[in-house]
């Protein structure tokens, strides 16, 4: 492996992150504190929008973000170690 | 079969479960002693991470403190969770990459100097007794309540358990152990919770009921949240669901404390040991997936459970003559965590905002030891009243416990429970343990003081380490400093303001300087150690948010903290030599994919 692919290696994985880190922030900080309020004059299923957010939805949502990154970083990693992909 | 011994039976068994792990998983090398020899699969170490994770606090305490905090809960709840975001992203795949044991020890090779590994050493004991404390003392709860032996012998049994399978066992007891643990805690959560989730909802998934609407009674048709703010309306309380009103914390401050919890939780040296374990970076990635969803169960859980305990006790307890009081308050008042005074006089619980009394209870007992009554039969106090109209204490750590004796479950479920926070408690304590022994063997031992230590020599000193750090433990479990979650709040801002910079900066930047991260990390952790002793400690008047800095809680500080530190080392790293090039590489080698299959020797060439 080059120097070239090294990079572009470590900038897909940095992008990657970044982009799941803003997702993160998006739904704890943003939904679950920062909009809290204007959320919770939406009612869904029985909760309070925001409320729902700040106590199971941020959660939910971390699970996935972690998923993606495996799956993602799995396929990375194939296609710059010259697997099948 | 009565609580007590169905609670004995549970108890007994898992303990057996316990030692039985321990022997058959017994280790002779420094290697299987701090890291399990590094063959531990994704999935196990997902479910070890879960256990060790979940601690005391997270059992016992957290549904109980949501249940009195409402929406503000939330801080537990996405900051114990969202900081496996950072650790996932930022920090496991990189230290697994880099190939040490401890945290100190990445700290002292990244950073190419003793003194930084010294300071880590330092600040990872100090960060993991703060922590240990709180689960001795919720031992003690669970023992004290549930069969009925003082506090002392109960954490010394604990003690003695722990004893066992981490000396003899090391990271490798612990990690089987600990999988076995987070077994018998998620059966011992989820069991309670289905139960009274299909009581008073008729759904029995915790998170559907959670939003679900009441089936029985004269609230029927009411949705839970609705009913649960209708209740709080009517008794003065802020509503549950509210966010930022009158009674509750403050934007400012919640966002510090979720974001202390987060970075703290990705910087808990007893969380990041747990991804060396594994034996490759990816192996890393995925155990952190799947200790997020193990967590997650209990944590999406926690809520529901928060919300259905506030109802049944408002509903049960509020007006209701003390005489007709169900049995469970009877016991929790005689273990000294319920307690109430009749100030109007009409034989009835008032259950209002505000403390019914100032201070933790104080008893009075006749010189025999004996209780000394009211005329009802309730237990004399004699704490200053306070003028509100409320005459109930409740602890906030009995909740999880109480609640399926409120509920009105059956025996064996309440057992279960006094099982399962155990085995939250004693997981949690034996990773911290090995925290502790392996920075004193490991990192000051072998690494500092003496280089040449045989490895047989170095084990038996991880042993002796691990064996002190149980007894002083089990000292801290008997003569307890406050309650479990408020001290274990406080790891976490010290654990966000030390470790969580230096780490993540000394894995993304190649330009910090060993001066940047020795100053970074004194920084973080004095400026943060100072705000919580004054405000916690030296002057607990004036913690109130018109003296907080920027209105933020001394749980949230650790951000302040972190903040403090991230700055110390930019500005230092420029004014002192870039470090040198043997770390350099390092530091590149763990930005290619290609690393741990040169470990490997039958590496294919990459053909393109």
């Amino acid at each position: 492996m080059n120097e070239d692919d090294q990079l572009r290696y470590w900038r897909a994985n940095l992008r990657l992150v970044g982009a799941l880190l803003g997702v993160w922030f998006l739904v704890s900080y943003g939904a679950g504190i920062l909009f809290v309020e204007q959320l919770n004059e939406v009612y869904l299923l029985g909760f309070p929008l925001g409320f729902w957010f700040a106590q199971q939805g941020s959660i939910y949502v971390f699970i996935g973000l972690i998923l993606v990154y495996c799956v993602v970083m799995d396929r990375i990693e194939a296609r710059f170690r010259g697997g099948n992909d | 079969m009565d609580i007590q011994s169905w609670t004995l039976l549970f108890v007994g068994l898992s303990f057996l479960l316990y030692i039985g792990i321990a022997v058959a998983t017994r280790v002779g090398s420094t290697k299987g002693f701090y890291v399990a020899g590094q063959g531990v699969p994704a999935i196990a170490n997902g479910m070890a991470t879960a256990a060790d994770w979940m601690s005391a606090a997270s059992f016992i305490s957290m549904a109980g403190l949501i249940s009195f905090m409402g929406y503000t809960g939330g801080v537990y709840l996405m900051g114990w969770t969202g900081g496996y975001v950072l650790l996932a992203l930022l920090l496991a795949p990189y230290l697994r990459k880099f190939g040490k044991y401890t945290v100190p020890d990445f700290v002292g090779d990244r950073y190419y100097s003793d003194v930084a590994r010294l300071v880590a050493v330092f600040c990872a004991i100090f960060v993991s007794f703060t922590y240990v404390a709180g689960q001795m003392r919720g031992v003690g709860v669970v023992f004290s309540r549930f069969l009925e032996v003082d506090i002392t012998s109960g954490v010394l049994i604990g003690v003695g358990i722990v004893f066992f399978y981490a000396v003899l066992g090391g990271m490798k007891g612990i990690t089987w152990t600990q999988v076995a643990q987070y077994c018998v805690l998620i059966v011992a959560f989820l069991i309670p919770a289905i139960g009274i989730s299909w009581q008073l909802t008729g759904d029995a998934i915790p998170q559907l009921g959670f939003g679900g609407t009441v089936v029985e009674g004269e609230h029927a048709g009411k949705t839970v949240l609705h009913l649960i703010d209708e209740l709080h309306r009517e008794l003065g309380f802020p509503e549950y669901t509210a966010a930022f009103v009158e009674g509750k914390k403050s934007m400012i401050d919640v966002f510090a404390i979720t974001l202390a919890l987060m970075a703290g939780t990705a910087g808990l040296p007893h969380v990041i040991i747990r991804f060396y374990t594994v034996s490759n970076a990816r192996a890393a990635r995925w155990s952190a997936f799947w200790a997020l969803l193990f967590i997650g169960t209990l944590y999406t859980t926690a809520p529901a459970v928060a919300v259905f305990a506030r109802v049944n006790l408002i509903e049960t307890v509020h007006q209701t003559p003390y005489g007709e009081a169900p049995p469970w308050f009877r016991d929790w008042e005689d273990a000294g965590l319920i307690a109430w005074v009749d100030k109007n006089e009409d034989g009835r619980i008032d259950y209002r905002p505000g403390d019914a009394f100032s201070g933790s209870p104080s008893f009075v007992n006749e010189p025999s030891g004996e209780p000394v009554r009211g005329e009802l039969g309730q237990r004399r106090l004699d704490n200053e009243l306070t003028a509100g109209p409320n005459e109930l204490y409740v602890d906030r750590d009995i909740m999880v416990l109480a609640n399926p004796e409120i509920a009105r479950l059956p025996a064996w479920v309440v057992a279960l429970v006094a099982a399962g926070g155990l085995a939250a408690a004693l997981s949690t304590a034996a990773g911290l343990l090995l925290v502790i022994s392996s920075a004193v063997a490991h990192d000051l031992g072998k690494r500092i003081l003496m280089p040449d230590m045989s490895e047989k020599r170095e084990l038996f000193v991880a042993r002796a380490a691990a064996a002190l750090a149980v007894i002083v433990a089990g000292y801290l479990g008997i003569n307890p400093p406050g309650f479990v979650a408020q001290v274990v709040a406080f790891a976490f801002g010290l654990a966000a303001s030390s470790f969580f910079p230096v780490i993540v900066l000394g894995i993304f930047s190649r330009r910090v300087t060993k001066e940047a991260g020795i100053a970074g990390m004194c920084t973080g952790i004095l400026f943060t150690a100072v705000y919580i002793l004054y405000f916690k400690f030296l002057n607990p008047s004036m913690n109130t948010a018109e003296h907080w800095l920027w209105g933020i809680s001394p749980e949230g500080i650790g951000v302040v903290g972190m903040v403090l530190n991230f700055m110390v080392m930019g500005v230092v790293s420029k004014f002192t030599a870039p470090p040198p090039q043997e770390v350099q590489d390092a530091l590149m080698a763990i930005r290619s994919p290609l690393v741990e299959r040169l470990e490997g020797a039958d590496d294919p060439p990459p053909d393109h």
